[in-house]
């Protein structure tokens, strides 16, 4: 997953940056299942890999963009940009090694049958749920989002 | 076997995040930009499946909170990826080019 992520950012043509992308996800979609999410290893394969990356691709090849390969491919304040990302790195590094002893290694027992059950009943359930008013304006976002989208890429308005 | 605990996750995560912000702050092209922004969600996605099972140890299987939040943030990356592309296709028909720093229009 790290290897794909150097890929995203390093390569010049910006198809092979969506496929190494496309391979991070799923790269992703495996650690869910590790962690014991089938659930969101689903959606995360089907939505992302699936719908998001297919969106992008579209996009690419809208765009005329052999001409943009062979113009210079980094920014002119990339020092400063791998500088601030150094500080960042820095603080996550001082976080995680101060808090190092926060997370008990215990190993769990149970399994992942009863996952989707229970992520629907934290949407749904009526005396256990508590996400149906965050699951009705996400549907309005993405009604939103959808309008915008249309506006922002039509022709004439 | 070394066991995978919730700190190694949260290293994954937090690495990943690095190489998104590298991407955002570093490239010219604003599709790769974009992708990096998507690096970037999914370093959050996984720090909270992470704190997921990790709650889960504590408060039983059905403590299932960090995933139904992972959910939602797929959601929305879906719709901000989709504006975002929209944003891109009407600046590429406005100015022919995809770098970002010719993006100066309200430079002083």
């Amino acid at each position: 997953m790290i290897i794909g992520g150097i890929l995203v950012i390093t390569r010049k043509n910006a198809v092979h940056s969506a496929m190494a992308l496309i391979t991070t996800l799923l790269a992703q979609a495996g650690i869910y299942l590790m962690l014991y999410a089938p659930f969101v290893a689903g959606v995360q394969i089907i939505l992302y890999a699936g719908g998001i990356m297919v969106l992008f691709l579209f996009v690419i090849m809208l765009i005329s963009i052999e001409r943009n390969m062979k113009e210079r491919q980094f920014n002119k304040q990339w020092l400063v940009g791998i500088a601030a990302a150094a500080a960042l790195g820095g603080l996550f590094i001082a976080v995680y090694t101060k808090g190092k002893s926060l997370f008990p290694e215990g190993r769990l027992n149970f399994g992942e049958a009863q996952n989707t059950q229970g992520v629907a009943a934290l949407l749904y359930d009526q005396h256990q749920g508590m996400y149906m008013f965050s699951f009705e304006i996400a549907s309005l976002l993405l009604l939103v989002a959808i309008i915008g989208a249309v506006v922002m890429a039509k022709k004439r308005i | 076997m070394l066991h995978i605990s919730t700190l190694h996750y949260l290293v994954l995560g937090a690495a990943l995040f690095l190489l998104g912000v590298i991407g955002v702050l570093t490239r010219r092209n604003v599709v790769i930009v974009l992708m990096s922004i998507e690096l970037i969600l999914n370093a959050v996605n996984l720090n909270l499946v992470a704190f997921s099972r990790y709650w889960q140890g504590i408060h039983g299987p059905t403590a299932l909170h960090g995933q139904v939040f992972a959910i939602f943030v797929i959601t929305d990356a879906a719709a901000e990826a989709a504006v975002g592309l929209g944003i891109l296709i009407a600046f590429f028909r406005n100015k022919e080019t995809v770098n970002i720093d010719e993006v100066n229009l309200l430079k002083w």
